[in-house]
């Protein structure tokens, strides 16, 4: 037990956060277990390139929540054009009714708000995808929620309205956290697109955000899932995703980080039961002296299950990025078919990337492949462009949005591509003259 | 139109090009043959510019502009165009992008507007449908997966759309079947023009049945050899390249 834990744990203690019956358990557990892990240090291997330095060094700690949550002026950041959603919208942490659309659907609500049904949803299935002894700040999360969003859509039911869940922060005068906790369960047969979004008003942040989003996908149903940080420079966030896959369900996901001081996420699928699909794609553009890691872990438990597995990274500037892509394939998990492929282009000397994929195979009759590849812009394509008149610089822009675009070309929502295109343009081009011709 | 005095060109060290002399003046086709490895690529890519390749002496005028001291994209807004014999593929930019980028880039090195998109939309179709390809290939990725022919068919369309003073065609024929190879032959004869000159560089007499030239030469070991009329293609078909090679030797030794 260190300030750092304790430090932590007391937001669990503030008013807002008044024990709720609920939560009691769960918070419980977490804080023990939370106790029971070390700080990570470049010793803990799953934290072996990702130093938690700027965080554990800050004198005044995170431990506490923000003290203002003023929505004035967030109107633009909040919104994703052209998405058609039902909004639920949180700054620094609190829930802002002004900022969030009608609460039309009742498929999405505040566990604060739930109903009986909803409270009874949550009990059932909060915290159990997570295995948090493995996931310190799961545990955390675990520890200190007291409120957070239930998504949930009811058998064979076809979710229309897209669920988007967006949380602003905006620096405070010290330092805080902002427990983030958002649980979908699909029971079987449902289908719902759920889009998360993170964003800051500027680059002056202080906040500490722990997202931990938990996903309980039912026999045959359908989860879409986005996940966008879009915050940067001094935020810091660590959490991540923890799917459960139920019989023939399909968990079709998307991961777009900017990076920021330090952003963290561990994602984690089980295939459960048998048949499930689980469609991860990533994308991650730190820059300038932002870190950005990402650690999936693939459970292929059981037999006939397919993962395919895409990241890609641009790194600019002085930023780093970790990737950690395992897939372990227990010996019951036979006629498995996984791929995972990481792939990063470099675009300074000064950037880093460690990149790990990590197959583990206990079972003999399974296909699996992987690769990770560093690299600087093909030289024969660059060649190609110039010969037809375009700019070295205007080529080398091309390239680069190519080399991402390729897999937002096959995003399901158009609106998320549109979101993501123009920060493409400011990343490489920084001059719209270069990206002129692109999206 | 280009006038190519004494070109020498290497790579990794190895001397490709040892001494070529070409002159073609407007409207003229050339065709240049010869065995592999005679260097027939490297004409086209030390011309357009290529990193890999080292001139390492002589020199190649485009209407009297020194091309060796220009960067790739500054020959093509001069109006040189290279019709790539392995055309690249890249995904997640797609045609359509890539051909306004390249007709804008040329257009505003001329010191015209570009193009606002629709009509450039149209004016592309348009070209599509002169070479045989659907519209679909606009949105796809630039090249990507597309077979063979219509890598091919790609670039004789960009040359289209270009409208370059100065067209090189490498080995365009590799690997194309007869329709292909007619609807490539139609896009370039239908460019002819007083003002506008090509070279086509083929290993087979086959094309020239298409595209008629007004030389034709044979490039063997890194020079050229031989000169003539387009009946010489004929002799080349029949005689094969071996006696040329040896010639070639014997002079050079």
């Amino acid at each position: 037990m260190t300030d750092f834990h304790n430090g932590l744990l007391a937001v669990a203690n503030t008013k807002s956060n008044a024990e709720n019956e609920l939560f009691s358990a769960l918070n419980k557990s977490g804080s023990e277990s939370f106790l029971q892990q070390e700080i990570p240090t470049r010793k803990t291997e799953a934290w072996k390139f990702t130093s938690l330095y700027n965080f554990t060094s800050n004198e005044e700690g995170y431990g506490r929540l923000a003290e203002t949550h003023n929505a004035a002026g967030l109107d633009g950041i909040t919104t994703i054009p052209a998405l058609n959603a039902q909004r639920l919208v949180f700054v620094n942490g609190q829930y802002s009714e002004e900022l969030s659309s009608n609460e039309s659907v009742n498929n999405v609500v505040r566990f604060s708000q739930a109903n009986e049904a909803q409270q009874a949803i949550i009990a059932d299935n909060l915290g159990t995808a997570i295995e948090q002894e493995k996931h310190l700040f799961a545990a955390l999360n675990n520890a200190t929620t007291t409120d957070g969003v239930l998504v949930h859509v009811g058998k064979n039911e076809q979710l229309k309205t897209n669920i988007q869940i967006t949380h602003i922060t905006t620096a405070q005068a010290k330092p805080f956290t902002v427990p983030a906790r958002l649980l979908i369960v699909l029971e079987t047969g449902a289908q719902a697109t759920v889009v998360e979004h993170f964003a800051s008003n500027n680059d002056e942040q202080n906040c500490f955000v722990n997202a931990i989003t938990e996903a309980k996908v039912g026999a045959n149903a359908h989860l879409n899932h986005y996940r966008l940080q879009l915050m940067q420079e001094g935020s810091i966030q660590i959490g991540g995703v923890h799917v459960d896959l139920d019989r023939d369900a399909n968990y079709d996901s998307f991961q777009l980080g900017l990076g920021a001081k330090i952003v963290r996420n561990d994602i984690n699928v089980n295939h459960n039961v048998g048949g499930s699909h689980c469609e991860l794609v990533g994308v991650y553009l730190p820059q300038n002296k932002q870190l950005i890691d990402f650690h999936s872990n693939i459970e292929h438990k059981i037999a006939n299950c397919t993962t395919n597995e895409i990241f890609r990274g641009i790194m600019a500037d002085k930023s780093k990025a970790v990737f950690n892509g395992r897939i372990h394939i227990h010996p019951d998990a036979q006629k498995t078919l996984a791929q995972l492929s990481n792939k990063n282009l470099l675009l300074s000397n000064d950037t880093t990337i460690n990149t790990k994929p990590e197959l583990e195979i206990y079972a003999d009759d399974v296909r699996c492949a992987h690769g990770a590849t560093i690299a600087q812009l093909d030289e024969q394509a660059r060649f190609y462009l110039r010969s037809r008149g375009i700019s070295s610089a205007e080529a080398d822009v091309m390239l680069s949005f190519g080399f991402i675009n390729e897999l937002l070309e096959n995003l399901k929502l158009d609106a998320v591509r549109d979101l993501i295109r123009p920060i493409l343009a400011k990343r490489f081009g920084r001059d719209e003259e270069l990206m002129k011709h692109l999206g | 139109m280009l006038t190519i005095k004494d070109l020498k060109a290497s790579v990794e060290n190895k001397e490709i090009l040892k001494g070529l002399n070409l002159d073609i003046k407007p409207g003229e086709i050339h065709a240049i043959m010869g065995p592999n490895g005679a260097g027939k690529s490297t004409l086209g890519n030390v011309l357009a510019g290529r990193d890999d390749y080292e001139v390492t002496g002589g020199s190649a005028e485009l209407e009297g502009k020194n091309l060796l001291d220009l960067d790739p994209e500054e020959r093509a807004r001069l109006g040189l165009f290279l019709a790539f014999q392995y055309p690249v593929e890249i995904p997640g930019v797609s045609n359509l992008e890539f051909l306004k980028a390249s007709v804008d880039s040329v257009r505003a090195a001329q010191g015209k507007d570009a193009l606002d998109s629709v009509s450039f939309l149209k004016l592309a179709r348009a070209k599509c449908k002169l070479v045989d390809l659907d519209q679909s290939f606009l949105k796809r990725g630039v090249n990507e997966g597309f077979s063979g022919g219509e890598k091919k068919r790609n670039e004789i369309m960009q040359m289209m759309l270009l409208e370059p003073k100065l067209c090189i065609l490498d080995e365009t024929d590799s690997g194309l079947d007869i329709d292909a190879l007619q609807v490539v032959a139609e896009g370039v004869n239908s460019l002819r023009d007083p003002n506008r000159s090509f070279i086509i560089v083929t290993h087979y007499q086959r094309l020239l049945d298409y595209i008629v030239p007004d030389f034709v030469h044979v490039l063997a070991n890194g020079k050229i050899v031989k000169s003539g009329g387009k009946e010489l293609a004929l002799e080349l078909e029949e005689k094969g390249y071996s006696w040329l090679e040896d010639a070639a030797e014997n002079g050079a030794g």
